[in-house]
């Protein structure tokens, strides 16, 4: 496959305008990007509702099942991201294109290849926190919505950070539906969620700080372990 | 005899010359006899003659023959060209002479005596000296003036005292050092020593060092200091275990008196606060926790039997020494904690034995009551006390000093903070005062001392953190004062308002202030309204009827209901209305019913009674006026009032001190199947009284409204910390919040923390990207 980058590497080539074997360079490198991008295109009205245009949550459950990965899958949510799809269960032309490009998938079985990449991808540091704080964001299903209610919370913690902090996401759970508090939990909330499983030695606590600026949510979620323990 | 300057001087014979009047001086110092003097002598001793002394008169007369020989021998052999270093030759002569006459006159004389007859002797021989020195130095003057610069020698004089001081001294100076501190050792111990001779053998290490203490120090004050050190280290030791705290206490003070009086008569002055902090420290630091903890005499002893002499010694003394005042205000702050807290004890003891029913609560009229029963006003009144007594010791005996005023600033921190069965100290306080004041227009109490314990009990309010519910309690109460107690005294009323603008600044105090005038404009309009009423006797709604009008914004928020009244009202209120509506516009009248009393006079079968009862009431016995028995049902139907407002007035009418209304079934609850009736029957021997209707408990609501002032409160001052600061650490924020708002209350960090999470939200603030500890304000 014709990377897309074919571009760049067009432009790096000093141009003769003379030359004709440069446009003819351009052009085969153009059209094979035109090409993928049909592909892309034809992928997306493959499961896009003919109505509205875009993929909805249906088409996304039988995108989902032809590509053998359960809906609910994480992998699901990382995609989105790097489509940046902007509403939950649906994609636009623009936002699959985008996805995929990056990927440079065009067909299902690429697709499927470029997933265990873009796990890697996602697990990188930088990429992870904003990959964090965009998972919060795209459960904002309502206009003005800002919270998102402490079930959904808990899956999403689930989700997202099941895999690097089991033991804090088993707990931090535990704690969400035990407490009475808070009902549901905003995006400062879910941001200091990452910091704690980064920054504060678990089981132990003992670098937590009351005093700084943890949300008051987390300082009860550690008197509530600390008190268990005791 | 003549004198001629060019006349070479045969240097052997200048030098016998010097020896002979030498000795002849020594001899006279010793007192040993001496050649006769003849007229000429005589004659020129009377013009020289100064001093009777017969020691002086010698030498004088010795002197002018003697002078001029030895001045002008001395002169010539210093001048003498040839033998121009015979002035160093000189020098050593007089040194020379000075050594043997010390050795062996003086040191021989000091060997064969001890003790004190030996100080005595040594101070004898060093004036002798001083005097030899003094003779010989003039005789030998004229190397002082060329000889000694040049050569950078040590004057005469300096020379003669530095002999001494190789030759005697320094043999001496242990033994002379051994003596004066077991003088010493005598003095302390009691007995009488001559200080006179104490005072010259010290001036005497000091003239030694020729103007350095040097020798002072090292060879006499430090072993004195040292010898002071175990003398007062044995003492105490002895001390601590033998006596009380007073006791020590005053020995100490009384070794302290004498050791700088010992210091000032005879020792040198830059020696005085050596010895001083010296027998300090023994005495009082190197003791001082075991002194000051002893256990039945110790400072808790102290203060408990208010021994206040002994606790100004303490003070005193601990004064004195570094760090001495930690322990001791320490004690004095667990000593008042302990006291305080006793008292809280006692009062939830009392508070919890009582078991106070809301039964019980609706017999008493008045929540002062409640409080007097639960004991809170003795608690109050205690605790004013303690801070009274308490503060006094600090400003008196004390002298106001920092620490102890800071160990009593802690101690009433943690008492005044305290709840006592359930009921904050606010809540206390501010029934306190309202006691006060309600007594205030009764005159049982004398102006002043109505003054004085308000403003007492203000003083406390400034160790309360929550100044703001103190005032919500108090608005609350001062509108129950104001509205039905007839005999309120408004200049009480505004002193302590004045009182508490001082405490916590005029955002408490305004709205209270606000209330107090309202009242004087209402009896004005009031008497506007019945000028009225007489301009316009139509108008007059058949009862005579008076209104407050009072400006909401200053006084509580009460609850208007929709109380259907009885005709006779409704027509006094239609009254009003079209009065007021002449003389302003724009103004809305809400009507609170709940506030409101009636003179009602009732018809009992023995004879007829005033009663004056609240309007809630008075609506519920006019409907008896058309109806001989009512049910529970059709009381509230006909008033449409709420079950709540039902229980409690029909109690008051029907179960409580007077029955005016027979209740059937005769429980002493109200239940939804009671029927009622007028009571006929009732009787009382008063032509007049008073049917209570206890209040409403608001407490829960009231706690509710400060809590939400609180949380504006904060948010404000959130928001503006952060609008000039722009960027703020959360720790800062957060202490500058508390800073801040200390004057009205004392905010808990987890309120900051969630408001501050709330202005997050609501996009006023947010977190910095690097640093989440870090607020930005976000214009």
């Amino acid at each position: 496959m014709r990377r897309s980058s074919t571009r760049k590497t067009g432009s790096a080539v000093p141009v003769n305008p003379s030359s004709g074997s440069s446009d003819t360079y351009r052009s085969a490198s153009s059209k094979a990007v035109s090409k993928e991008v049909e592909r892309i295109d034809n992928l997306f009205y493959a499961y896009a509702d003919a109505s509205s245009g875009l993929i909805d949550p249906e088409g996304i459950e039988s995108f989902c099942s032809d590509l053998e990965v359960d809906y609910t899958d994480v992998r699901i949510l990382m995609l989105a991201w790097k489509m940046k799809a902007e509403k939950q269960g649906y994609f636009t032309l623009e936002e699959w294109r985008r996805g995929l490009k990056a990927l440079h998938a065009d067909t299902i079985s690429k697709l499927k290849k470029s997933l265990s990449e873009l796990e890697k991808e996602v697990a990188r540091p930088t990429n992870f926190s904003d990959f964090y704080s965009y998972s919060f964001r795209y459960c904002l299903t309502e206009d003005k919505q800002k919270c998102i209610d402490i079930e959904s919370a808990c899956e999403l913690l689930d989700l997202v950070l099941g895999f690097q902090f089991r033991p804090q996401v088993d707990k931090l759970v535990e704690y969400l539906k035990h407490q009475r508090d808070y009902k549901v939990i905003n995006m400062d909330q879910w941001t200091s969620f990452l910091r704690f499983c980064n920054e504060i030695n678990f089981p132990s606590l003992d670098n937590y700080d009351a005093e700084l600026a943890w949300p008051l949510i987390l300082d009860n979620f550690v008197e509530w372990i600390r008190e268990k323990q005791s | 005899m003549p004198i001629h300057a060019e006349e070479t001087v045969d240097v052997e014979g200048g030098m016998a010359v010097l020896k002979k009047s030498v000795t002849k001086l020594t001899n006279i110092l010793e007192g040993l006899p001496e050649m006769p003097f003849n007229t000429m002598e005589y004659m020129l001793l009377c013009t020289y003659v100064v001093s009777t002394d017969s020691f002086s008169l010698s030498l004088l007369s010795f002197l002018p023959l003697m002078m001029d020989l030895l001045l002008s021998t001395i002169y010539n052999m210093c001048t003498m060209k040839t033998h121009y270093d015979l002035s160093a030759q000189l020098y050593e002569e007089y040194k020379k002479s000075l050594m043997d006459y010390l050795d062996s006159l003086v040191l021989p004389s000091l060997r064969s005596k001890h003790d004190e007859y030996m100080l005595k002797e040594l101070v004898r021989r060093w004036f002798n000296y001083k005097v030899m020195v003094r003779w010989l130095s003039r005789f030998f003057h004229y190397l002082d003036r060329y000889f000694v610069k040049k050569r950078s020698l040590l004057p005469l004089r300096e020379a003669g005292i530095a002999c001494f001081r190789d030759v005697v001294y320094g043999e001496m100076k242990g033994k002379i050092k051994d003596a004066v501190i077991s003088l010493i050792y005598q003095e302390r111990e009691g007995s009488q020593i001559d200080r006179a001779l104490l005072n010259s053998v010290v001036e005497i290490f000091i003239q030694i060092g020729l103007g350095s203490n040097e020798y002072y120090e090292v060879n006499f004050e430090d072993p004195l200091l040292r010898d002071t050190a175990a003398y007062y280290s044995r003492k105490a030791s002895k001390w601590i275990l033998e006596d009380s705290c007073p006791e020590y206490m005053l020995k100490a003070e009384e070794c302290l008196k004498q050791e700088t009086d010992r210091a000032d008569h005879y020792l040198h002055p830059t020696t005085k606060q050596k010895l001083i902090e010296n027998v300090e420290h023994q005495l009082l630091s190197v003791n001082e926790i075991q002194l000051l903890e002893k256990e039945n005499s110790g400072c808790l002893a102290l203060l408990r039997d208010d021994m206040v002499d002994d606790l100004e010694r303490t003070y005193r003394l601990f004064s004195r020494i570094p760090e001495g005042l930690t322990h001791f205000s320490q004690l004095f702050k667990q000593h008042v904690t302990a006291e305080g807290t006793a008292f809280v004890s006692q009062a939830e003891n009392a508070a919890r034995s009582k078991r106070v029913s809301d039964q019980w609560v609706q017999f008493l009229s008045e929540n002062h009551e409640l409080m007097n029963l639960l004991g809170f006003q003795v608690l109050i009144r205690r605790i004013i006390e303690l801070h009274d007594k308490y503060i006094g010791y600090v400003q008196e005996s004390f002298q106001n000093h920092t620490l102890l005023n800071k160990a009593l600033k802690e101690a009433f921190d943690v008492l005044c903070n305290k709840d006592v069965a359930s009921t904050s100290s606010a809540e206390m306080l501010a029934s306190f005062c309202d006691n006060v004041l309600k007594i205030a227009g009764s005159e049982k109490l004398s102006d002043e001392e109505i003054d004085r314990t308000l403003e007492k009990a203000m003083k406390l309010l400034s160790y309360i953190n929550d100044k703001d519910l103190f005032a919500e309690f108090s608005r609350k109460k001062l509108a129950r004062r104001l509205l039905f107690d007839r005999y309120a005294n408004v200049d009480h009323e505004r002193s302590m308002l004045t009182c508490l603008k001082r405490q916590c600044g005029g955002q408490l105090s305004s709205k209270m202030e606000g209330m107090v005038t309202d009242l004087t404009l209402a009896k004005e309009n009031q008497s506007s309204f019945e000028d009225y009423l007489d301009a316009n006797p139509h108008a007059y709604p058949g009862t005579d009827l008076s209104v407050s009008v009072l400006t909401t914004g200053f006084w509580p928020s009460y609850k208007s209901s929709d109380l259907t009244l009885p005709d006779e009202m409704v027509k006094c209120i239609e009254a009003f209305k079209k009065f007021y509506e002449c003389s302003t516009k724009n103004r809305r009248l809400s009507w609170i019913y709940s506030l409101g009393t009636c003179n009602i006079n009732a018809k009992f079968d023995a004879k007829s009674i005033e009663l004056t009862v609240a309007t809630y009431q008075a609506a519920v016995l006019l409907l008896f006026n058309s109806a001989d028995r009512l049910s529970y049902a059709e009381i509230k139907a006909q008033l449409n009032s709420t079950d709540e407002d039902m229980i409690r007035v029909l109690h008051s009418l029907a179960c409580a001190r007077y029955k005016i209304l027979k209740k059937t079934p005769m429980t002493d609850t109200i239940s939804p199947n009671d029927i009622f009736e007028f009571n006929f029957k009732f009787t009382d021997k008063m032509r007049r009284i008073k049917v209570p209707l206890p209040p409403v408990d608001e407490n829960k609501k009231m706690i509710e409204h400060v809590n939400k002032d609180r949380r504006y409160a904060v948010d404000a001052n959130i928001v503006r910390i952060m609008k000039s600061r722009k960027a703020l650490g959360h720790q800062q924020l957060v202490l500058e919040c508390i800073q801040q708002l200390s004057r009205m209350f004392k905010p808990d960090v987890n309120l900051i923390k969630q408001r501050i999470e709330d202005l997050i939200i609501r996009e006023f603030l947010q977190r910095d990207e690097e640093d989440p500890n870090v607020y930005k304000y976000m214009a």
